[in-house]
């Protein structure tokens, strides 16, 4: 079996997958049970300031039958006394000495930050992780993302930070910022020992239309919370790649975000992240999610031959480009392939009204056909296709040559001018505009339905 | 010992008779829509005869507007609860769902139907109005499928209409034919009266036309006149021995069942007699009554029969046996029937020949005739100028459903010759339109 254990920045853990700062790791009776269950490492949920939380706390995002495709929160940090997170911290690393318990901490002066820093070392945690990401609750009272949306103050307190930290010290990241490796150099230049990120992004995740009021409520009204789940993994996984990439930040990152399944996990370890923390999957299906967690990592290193986690790390990073050094001569073209084809006529619909109209329909038969000088090579019909490799997208160029944008620039043979004849769409077929009144609405609107109640061919009324 | 005790309750009863399609709650409509996949130009549009926009309907569901479902529904269909429930949807819109050709579920569309119609009924939301009085008068004859559709398009159209009903009750077959697993009364007449309500049309009970003086006052007093008289009684079988006790009509019987329910007698061992629907039915029905022994026997072989798949299935599925290549010769009994005598035949060049000497008797103490209904002729009779076809069946235009007299207009089993009730509802409607282009002339 292949070695899943992990030193990140100097945090050893039995396998990649710690649970965020959350409510899953709100007392030692959950971390407790988590390492029992299997998991690797627990960062606390953050402790500092006081804090008292408002009740109804959480709304969701439900997609068709599916529920908390997103979530989001307006809990703040810990609410319970430092004292027994502290004496907790340390029952739990008496009791698993060999997993990781990072403590996330929040609080505002320099001695704050010295005192707590000093209490947890003391408490045996095996580091810190210092919380500059809530978006909601804390940002008001200056912490939480109100310091991480500024580097020079995330550097400061990173710094204060610094002057007593004896373990490895994380910076967490906001997401609620336009360019996140700013914060990831600050954190650098202030001397910590690795990034984590994301938190949550600023949201409204959905609102009550007949209470008029943004969820989750409380007595009627309600406020921007932090948005998290599987939905936010797109998000994070640009985020984390641009910190992986830029040549200033160079430091461990713990990948966060949306993160349910063994897949997920290894998309954030193929785009730089040596550990990976989840809460919304914890919160929704419990500890025993690790099983599978575990499981499906085994497997995918055992398939691929990896003995450890850094045989992957980073692996999918030369592969992210800018846009402009794609090969602009690649080109793939939708084939349908007519056994597996059910007829749904989804990517017809899709083409005809979303991208090409490089579909069309025969008579006699409901397997749509591809017009390949129309078809662009978009992805859409394979992407709304509902049968497995019915639509697949197959090269059609002979994979000879090569050539960017960078290098049609270089070269002066980038179109520049708006009618240019050089310009991508140019020579592209296009329907006229009025061949498309009257085109289907016999079928759309909606086929016999009409008949019957009187539209066409019927008696008019 | 057979599969169901004989239910002596209407607790028991409602068990033996539990529904096929059972009422879904908003849980499981939930999940069932999402499965949906929204199909363009809906293969499940085109299989439904009364055209009802079902990927926009269920899409309706999923998001939570399960009154501009049951709007979608009504739009096309005004059985559009019964419907959901009896339909053969397996032939039908579930049986034209891409899933199927994927080898996965097709979608439950007739439960989505009832459900979100049984809602709108529950709720008594208010989804049909009456148009503007135009001053036109319309008879119809018959409350089933077609008839109540046909006053409900009618009413909207803004005519004043009044319905003639021989029987007690609306909704024709729905009421007095359809299995008892496939709706309850109660869902029936709850639609009709939902319907009635809200569009305000005036029916009759107890009240047959049957005289050509009855016809003449209606011909005086209305500006159209509608048949949806469906179909008749039992043919005869015109066998020896038909007349015997406890050998009844399918129909009948069934009628029988549909109102008295546990209080219906059957017989201990049942033969019924076709290879129809209707004899699937009956003896499906006859089992769950708490029949021992119940045969099905067809002249013809197994792969002949007339009956859905799905149907036989059914029947098969709570102890029916199947008896093939056998042609009744006689009913055996004295006052009471005690057996079936009958001669095995076979199928050559697709007719049926009997071998001789292959002669034998199987007891019983139950015949039940599955052999198709009669036409309405002596009725017809009595409409100067109405055409029947070669089968009976009433000759009309396929759209207008406008006779051959050209005040009466006609749908349903009367003229398709024995449908669903989805055909007679769906027809209903466009001849409902025929009637209001004819006298807009
Ligand atoms: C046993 C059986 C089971 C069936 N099961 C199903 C099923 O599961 N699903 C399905 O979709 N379909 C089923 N059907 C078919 C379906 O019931 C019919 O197709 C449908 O009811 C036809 O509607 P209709 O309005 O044309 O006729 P009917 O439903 O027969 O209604 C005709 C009405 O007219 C009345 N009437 C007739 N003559 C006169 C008169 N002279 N004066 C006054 N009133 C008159 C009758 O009393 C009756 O109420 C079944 C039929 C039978 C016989
Ligand atoms: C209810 C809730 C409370 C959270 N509290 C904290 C917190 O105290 N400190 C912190 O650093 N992050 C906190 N987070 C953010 C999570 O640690 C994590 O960064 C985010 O949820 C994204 O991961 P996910 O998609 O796996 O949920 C919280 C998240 C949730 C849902
Ligand atoms: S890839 Fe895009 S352009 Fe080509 S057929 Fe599919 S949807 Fe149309
Ligand atoms: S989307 Fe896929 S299954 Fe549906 S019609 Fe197109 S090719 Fe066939
Ligand atoms: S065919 Fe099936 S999947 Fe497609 S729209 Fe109809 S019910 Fe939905």
């Amino acid at each position: 079996m292949p070695d899943l254990s992990i030193d990140f920045a100097g945090i050893k853990a039995p396998n990649p997958f710690w649970l965020a700062s959350a409510p899953p790791t709100n007392s030692g009776y959950q971390v407790m049970k988590a390492f029992d269950a299997g998991w690797g490492g627990a960062v606390w949920k953050t402790l500092g300031v006081p804090v008292v939380n408002v009740s109804s706390r959480y709304g969701g995002v439900n997609y068709r039958d599916k529920r908390l495709v997103g979530f989001n929160n307006i809990e703040l940090i810990s609410d319970r006394p430092l004292a027994d997170n502290l004496r907790e911290i340390e029952e739990v690393k008496k009791r698993f000495p060999n997993h990781a318990v990072i403590a996330s901490l929040m609080v505002q002066s320099r001695q704050e930050w010295h005192d707590i820093v000093r209490a947890s070392q003391d408490a045996g945690a095996d580091g810190l992780e210092l919380n500059f990401g809530c978006p909601h609750g804390m940002c008001e009272r200056g912490m939480g993302s109100a310091v991480g949306q500024e580097p020079r103050v995330l550097q400061m307190i990173t710094e204060w930070v610094m002057e007593v930290a004896k373990v490895p010290v994380i910076v967490k990241l906001t997401p609620n910022i336009s360019d996140i490796t700013e914060p990831a150099q600050a954190a650098r230049r202030a001397g910590a020992d690795a990034i984590s990120l994301i938190n949550t992004i600023q949201s409204i995740v959905g609102v009550d239309i007949d209470q008029f009021a943004p969820y989750p409520i409380v007595d009627g009204q309600g406020t921007n919370g932090g948005y998290c789940g599987p939905a936010v993994k797109p998000i994070a996984l640009n985020m984390l790649k641009n910190c992986a990439q830029h040549p200033d930040v160079r430091l461990p990152i713990s990948g966060i975000g949306g993160i349910e399944n063994w897949r997920d996990a290894v998309e954030h370890i193929l785009l730089g992240a040596s550990s990976v923390q989840i809460c919304t999957a914890a919160m929704h299906f419990g500890f025993g999610i690790i099983r599978e967690l575990t499981s499906g990592l085994e497997e995918y290193m055992l398939d691929k031959g990896f003995n450890t986690i850094y045989d992957f790390v980073g692996k999918a990073l030369p592969n992210v480009r800018h846009w402009e050094d794609l090969n602009m001569k690649y080109k793939v073209t939708a084939h349908i392939h007519e056994e597996k084809c059910i007829g749904c006529q989804l990517c017809y619909t899709a083409c005809e009204d979303g991208a090409h109209q490089a579909i069309k329909l025969n008579a006699g038969t409901r397997v749509p056909e591809i017009i390949e000088e129309n078809c662009v090579g978009c992805n859409l019909c394979s992407l709304v296709c509902p049968v497995e490799e019915c639509i697949t997208m197959d090269r059609t160029d002979d994979g000879t040559q090569h050539l960017t944008w960078k290098q049609r620039t270089e070269a002066g043979t980038a179109p520049t001018e708006f009618n240019d004849e050089k310009a991508g769409g140019r020579h592209h077929w296009v329907p006229e505009p009025a061949a498309a009144l009257g085109k289907e609405r016999h079928k759309t609107l909606p086929g016999r339905a009409r008949v019957i109640s009187g539209e066409t061919e019927v008696p008019a009324v | 010992m057979a599969e169901f005790s004989t239910p002596t309750t209407e607790h028991e009863f409602a068990e033996n008779f539990a529904q096929l399609k059972p009422l879904m709650n908003r849980t499981e409509a939930l999940y069932e829509s999402a499965r949906c996949l929204f199909c363009f130009d809906a293969p499940c549009i085109q299989a439904c005869p009364s055209g009802i926009d079902i990927p926009q309907f269920i899409r309706q569901i999923n998001s939570g507007n399960d009154t501009g479902a049951a709007r979608t529904i009504y739009a096309a269909n005004y059985f559009g609860n019964a419907c959901g429930k009896v339909c053969p949807t397996e032939v039908l819109c579930e049986g034209a769902c891409v899933y199927n050709l994927q080898e996965v579920k097709p979608i439950e569309i007739g439960r989505l139907q009832s459900y979100a119609t049984t809602k709108a009924i529950q709720e008594n939301k208010k989804l049909f109005a009456p148009g503007a009085d135009n001053g036109r008068r319309v008879a119809i004859i018959g409350a089933g499928p077609a008839g109540i559709s046909c006053a409900c398009e009618l009413r909207s159209l803004g005519y004043e209409v009044d319905v003639f009903e021989a029987q007690a009750q609306p909704s024709g077959l729905t009421v007095y034919g359809v299995a008892p697993y496939k709706i309850t009364n109660e869902e029936t007449l709850a639609e009709m009266a939902y319907l009635q309500a809200q569009l305000g049309y005036s029916v009759q009970y107890n009240s047959p036309i049957s005289s050509r003086e009855q016809l003449a006052e209606l011909e005086a007093q209305y500006d159209a006149i509608f048949l949806g008289i469906g179909l008749g009684e039992t043919n005869e079988l015109g066998l020896p021995g038909e007349d015997k006790i406890n050998c009844t009509g399918a129909v009948e019987f069934i009628a029988e069942l549909r109102q008295r329910h546990h209080e219906i007698k059957v017989g201990r061992r049942v033969i019924v007699l076709g290879g129809g629907n209707t004899a699937m039915d009956a003896a499906s029905e006859s089992a769950r009554l708490g029949a021992e022994d119940v045969v099905l026997a067809y002249r013809r072989g197994k792969e002949e029969m007339g009956a859905y798949e799905f149907e036989y299935d059914l029947a098969k599925g709570v102890g029916v046996k199947g008896l093939f290549n056998v042609a009744p010769l006689e009913i055996v009994g004295e006052d009471y029937v005690t057996g079936v005598r009958f001669i095995r035949t076979e199928t050559a060049g697709g007719r049926v020949r009997e071998i001789a000497g292959s002669e034998f008797e199987l007891p019983c103490d139950m015949v039940i005739k599955a052999t198709g209904q009669a036409k309405r002729a002596g009725f017809m009779s009595l409409i100067p100028g109405l055409e029947t076809d070669g089968k009976g069946r009433i000759v009309a235009d396929a759209v207008t459903g406008q006779t051959t007299n050209p005040k009466y207009f006609a749908s349903g089993d009367a003229r398709n010759g024995g449908a669903e009730v989805v055909n007679a509802t769906a027809e209903a409607k466009l001849a409902a339109r025929g009637i209001h282009a004819f006298l807009s002339k």
